[in-house]
């Protein structure tokens, strides 16, 4: 149906009302009675071994209810934080995670590590009671640098070289020999920096405990709430399942940073039945910097080899990843099964081999974010056909259009491991040069250079894969958790729907969205459908958000329990209208049977199923509510096509964007206007690690970009008016023909950038961040 | 973190060193200082109220004074923590060449920072240092040309 609320409709997002007139609710507004506030101790060392740790000065401090080092909760055998995903080495030999307490007991890793905890009356109290904890610590030299890890002091007992593993796919022999028949081989050393996620709302939680039912509640930013409760009971003993309820509220921003179950949360629900008072803690952004996952963080060697004419023969691929200083929840995943699977790109490349080495360092853990991984490959690959296009003095556009999979080729199975559904590859990019008016660029740049500057054009065409499941190819692949999503569609009394769903929103619009496919599909008003989530009591069980999976996989299943429900009404219908189920039409709110003019509307079946004065009770049940739970057959592939174009100012070096194209393949579009949003939030990101965004720590292992008067966050200046447009091949395997939008922006943004910057100076590499500074020496000559 | 600089002190050397090793005038002279106890001959406690940027902090200094040539050089090994703010630990080489009534004192600096002092501070500290340096020489200074 279209109408102006219905699939394909940009409907204004209804949960914006609360978040710009500040009547959300985030974890930090919600105060239960008698609660408390934990701060947290941190490690100013990057490397030590812990001496002592003397809290007896805390606990005399006024105000302090409590103080727990490690060993508190190791008495109490709370355990280890793990690593969800076991991945492989060459050798067949399992990865190494070595042992992460949630509070550090024997030495800490990295700065911002916490090693005690302190509750306090007022949140002041508390910080007075860690300020006295008196530690003492024997500091040892860090190891800084990813490229050099492996061959520096050991940092974990177990786990020799700093090395948790020493992965590979594809066929070594097979793209060894491709290079032998090359004909050009391009090779670029390529770092893809560190970034740090930056939500706009801090990590925080309130943990209480109810002695009476022994039942733990959790409030916390978490994308993924269910996951949460999986962990802490399962891995880390706080209670069963059954006595942990985590709520995820209002949830600010999370770009995979909050996919993971950290040490704080964790310590926050212990603590409170130890105490037997709610803590509460809220992250400082300081706190946010030095202790959320970061992003990114590779060293790498790529090569492509190509035939006389222009055709890739074989891609080459060797990568050092930092995985800081602990395995975080997934990021074992992040640089093989979401990195090395992606190395085929848009292309027939028949031969593609990648080695991937997760190394230790002291820094804070690196995990998933916004992406993860799959920027990191299309950064490889686009960097590389780029490069490639400039050597052999050809058309960087007609290169990788003669090298597209076409449209006749899917189901395509690339030598990586994945099978592409669908795609058409050279939609996108004609749609984007016709923007990019490409024909145009080479007098702009002459243009540009009559003024003194220096104009560069960078494209990417990207592919990701995600709408992250299905479960099979992820438990296959070493994944702890299945990777499915529930739903469950509850039609109430007077025909009005709640939807419950395991997706989490922390700011993509699910309540607008979800809403509109409901009242779509059953033909009852947008304002008629409730979209609840974030609540493991309210939804039978969910895998949360990330990975672009909400509307593939969340929105998938939401449409599985909607046919249920019109499955079931038809039969209520069919009751109603003393007619047979499979002679009752349902179209746009209405049931009717044939060669009748009698119809009944959705608010009368559905009312008729909570006051079923004459059901036949043996064969049909009162009531109209269905559950889903959907596992999809494949990952889905966005896939698009972004051009960037630069203007340096050659005496300052200072890069302007002056315009930047995104023509994505999002398959069908439930809300364009979101989808859009979307779009936009992921370019800043993409953007802003080629220009402005860098975590760096120095040789001691101190964080220096750790506020934001050193770490540079886009900013709307920064940043051009987008083209943003949609090409469309619909999924072929998830009844909505969706594949998800989340990560497009910031996967394929970065590479388009940094083409377009180097394309500017003719140089074959940058460092990034692309700063002015950075600029400016490439243009001195070094 | 490196640096370095002089000063001339116009001041016989002798007297310039015993000054230097006069807790009460150290005490006068470096800005924010709280107290300044000698322990033993060549050790001092200290605490130092210092703001570094957004950071503001007292810090307890434990001050020795090692390779102690009377009276022409010594370096003194500090290690200062700031409680939550992190902490600074580092070494500076003084030296002195006596001009007779005037006196070059030298004086080389190297330490890091740790913690939210790194964290957010690191790119201030080479400002505080001027100032603390500048704040110091002038008091010190001023010991002998506001008697004359």
């Amino acid at each position: 149906m279209a109408t102006e609320t219905g699939i394909g409709a940009s409907v204004r997002r209804t949960e914006d009302a609360r978040f710009i007139t500040g009547t959300g609710r985030y974890t930090d507004d919600i105060n239960v009675p008698g609660q408390t506030y934990c701060v947290f101790v941190r490690s100013t060392h990057a490397r030590a071994k812990i001496k002592s740790i003397d809290t007896s000065d805390a606990l005399s401090t006024p105000g302090v209810v409590a103080a727990f080092v490690g060993a508190d909760l190791a008495k109490d055998e709370i355990g280890d934080l793990p690593c969800g995903w076991l991945v492989k080495s060459k050798d067949g030999s399992d990865m190494i995670a070595p042992p992460h307490p949630p509070i550090a007991t024997e030495r800490v890793n990295y700065v911002g590590e916490p090693y005690a905890l302190v509750i306090g009356e007022t949140v002041q109290a508390a910080k007075d009671g860690a300020e006295a904890i008196v530690a003492e610590f024997e500091i040892q030299t860090p190891v800084m640098d990813v490229a050099s890890a492996t061959q520096s002091e050991q940092i974990h007992e177990s786990v020799p070289s700093n090395r948790s593993y020493d992965w590979e796919l594809g066929d070594k022999a097979a793209t060894d020999a491709a290079f032998e028949d090359a004909a050009h081989v391009t090779s670029l050393d390529i770092v893809n920096n560190r970034l740090i996620p930056n939500a706009i709302e801090p990590r925080a939680a309130l943990g209480s405990f109810d002695a009476a039912s022994e039942t733990y509640t959790l409030h916390t930013t978490s994308q993924n709430p269910h996951l949460e409760r999986l962990v802490l009971a399962a891995f880390v003993n706080i209670a069963p399942e059954a006595k942990l309820h985590v709520v995820s509220p209002d949830v600010g921003g999370g770009f995979g940073s909050k996919i993971f179950v950290y040490a704080e949360e964790t310590a926050v629900i212990w603590a409170s039945a130890k105490v037997g008072r709610p803590v509460k803690w809220t992250a400082d952004r300081v706190e946010s910097f030095l202790s959320d996952a970061h992003g990114r963080d590779h060293v790498t060697h790529a090569e492509l080899a190509l035939s006389e004419e222009g055709d890739f023969l074989g891609l080459r691929v060797k990568t050092t990843a930092n995985m800081g200083a602990y395995l975080s929840t997934f990021a074992s995943s992040v640089p093989t099964y979401l990195y090395g699977t992606l190395m085929a790109g848009q292309y027939k490349t028949p031969a593609i081999y990648v080695e991937v080495q997760a190394v230790f360092t002291n820094t804070a853990p690196v995990d998933a974010y916004r992406g993860a991984g799959r920027p990191e490959a299309t950064y490889v690959v686009e960097r590389l056909v780029e490069t490639a296009a400039r050597e052999l003095n050809t058309d960087v556009a007609e290169l990788r259009r003669r090298n597209f999979i076409n449209p006749e080729d899917f189901p395509y199975e690339t030598p990586v491991a994945l099978t592409y559904d669908t795609g058409n590859y050279a939609a996108s990019l004609d749609k984007a040069l016709e923007y990019a008016n490409y024909s145009g660029f080479a007098s702009r740049k002459a243009r540009s250079e009559a003024d003194g500057k220096r104009r560069g054009l960078g494209f990417s065409c990207y592919i990701e894969a995600c709408g992250l499941a299905p479960s099979q190819v992820a438990l296959s692949l070493g994944a702890g958790v299945g990777l499915f999503e529930s739903a469950e569609v509850r039609v109430d009394v007077t025909g009005s729907v709640t939807v419950m769903t395991g997706a989490h929103s922390h700011g993509q619009g699910h309540e607008t969205t979800f809403a509109q496919l409901v009242s779509d599909k059953l033909g009852i008003p947008f304002e008629n459908v409730s979209v609840v989530h974030g609540d493991t009591r309210r939804s039978d069980y969910g895998l949360g958000t990330y990975g672009s999976r909400s509307i593939a996989v969340g929105g998938s299943a939401i449409s599985k329990a909607t046919d249920k429900i019109v499955t079931k009404a038809k039969k209520i219908a069919a009751h109603m209208l003393d007619s047979e189920e499979d002679q009752v039409s349902f179209d746009d709110g209405i049931f009717t049977i044939p060669d009748s003019n009698e119809s009944l509307t959705f608010g009368e079946v559905a009312f008729s199923a909570y006051v079923p004065g004459n059901f036949p009770l043996d064969e049909l049940e009162p009531g109209l509510s269905e559950k889903a739970f959907y596992d999809p057959a494949n990952f889905t592939y966005p896939a698009g096509t972004h051009i960037c174009e630069v203007e340096i100012d050659s005496e300052t070096g200072t890069t302007s964007i002056v315009s930047f194209v995104a023509v994505d393949d999002f398959g069908n579009v439930i809300n364009p206007m979101i989808v859009e949003g979307q779009v936009h939030g992921g370019l800043a990101q993409g953007i802003g690690q080629a220009l402005l965004e860098h975590g760096i720590y120095d040789s001691d292992g101190q964080l220096v970009s750790g506020s934001y008067m050193d770490y540079t966050m886009p900013r709307a200046d920064d940043l051009p008016d987008f083209v943003v447009d949609t090409t469309s091949t619909p999924c072929t395997h998830n009844p909505l023909g969706v594949k998800g939008c989340g990560e497009a922006g910031a996967i394929g943004a970065t590479a388009a950038v940094m083409n377009a910057i180097t394309d500017a100076l003719g140089v074959k590499d940058l460092p990034m961040p692309a700063t002015s500074e950075t600029v400016w020496r490439a243009i001195q000559g070094g | 973190m490196e640096f370095q600089g002089e000063s001339n002190i116009p001041a016989p050397c002798q007297e310039v060193w015993d000054a230097l090793l006069d807790p009460e005038i150290l005490k006068e002279c470096i800005d924010g200082c709280q107290e300044m106890t000698q322990v033993s001959e060549h050790q001092y406690l200290a605490k130092v109220r210092a703001r570094i940027g957004p950071v503001r902090t007292t810090f307890s200094a434990n001050i020795q004074m090692v390779d102690v040539v009377a009276p022409t050089s010594y370096t003194l090994e500090v290690s200062a923590t700031g409680g939550a703010a992190g902490f600074g630990k580092g070494s500076a080489s003084i030296s002195l060449v006596d001009h007779g009534s005037e006196t070059q004192m030298h004086y080389a600096v190297n330490g890091v920072v740790g913690g939210k002092l790194a964290q957010i501070g690191s790119r201030l500290i080479g400002g505080v240092i001027d100032k603390l340096t500048t704040h110091f020489f002038t008091k010190f200074v001023e010991r002998w040309t506001l008697q004359t």
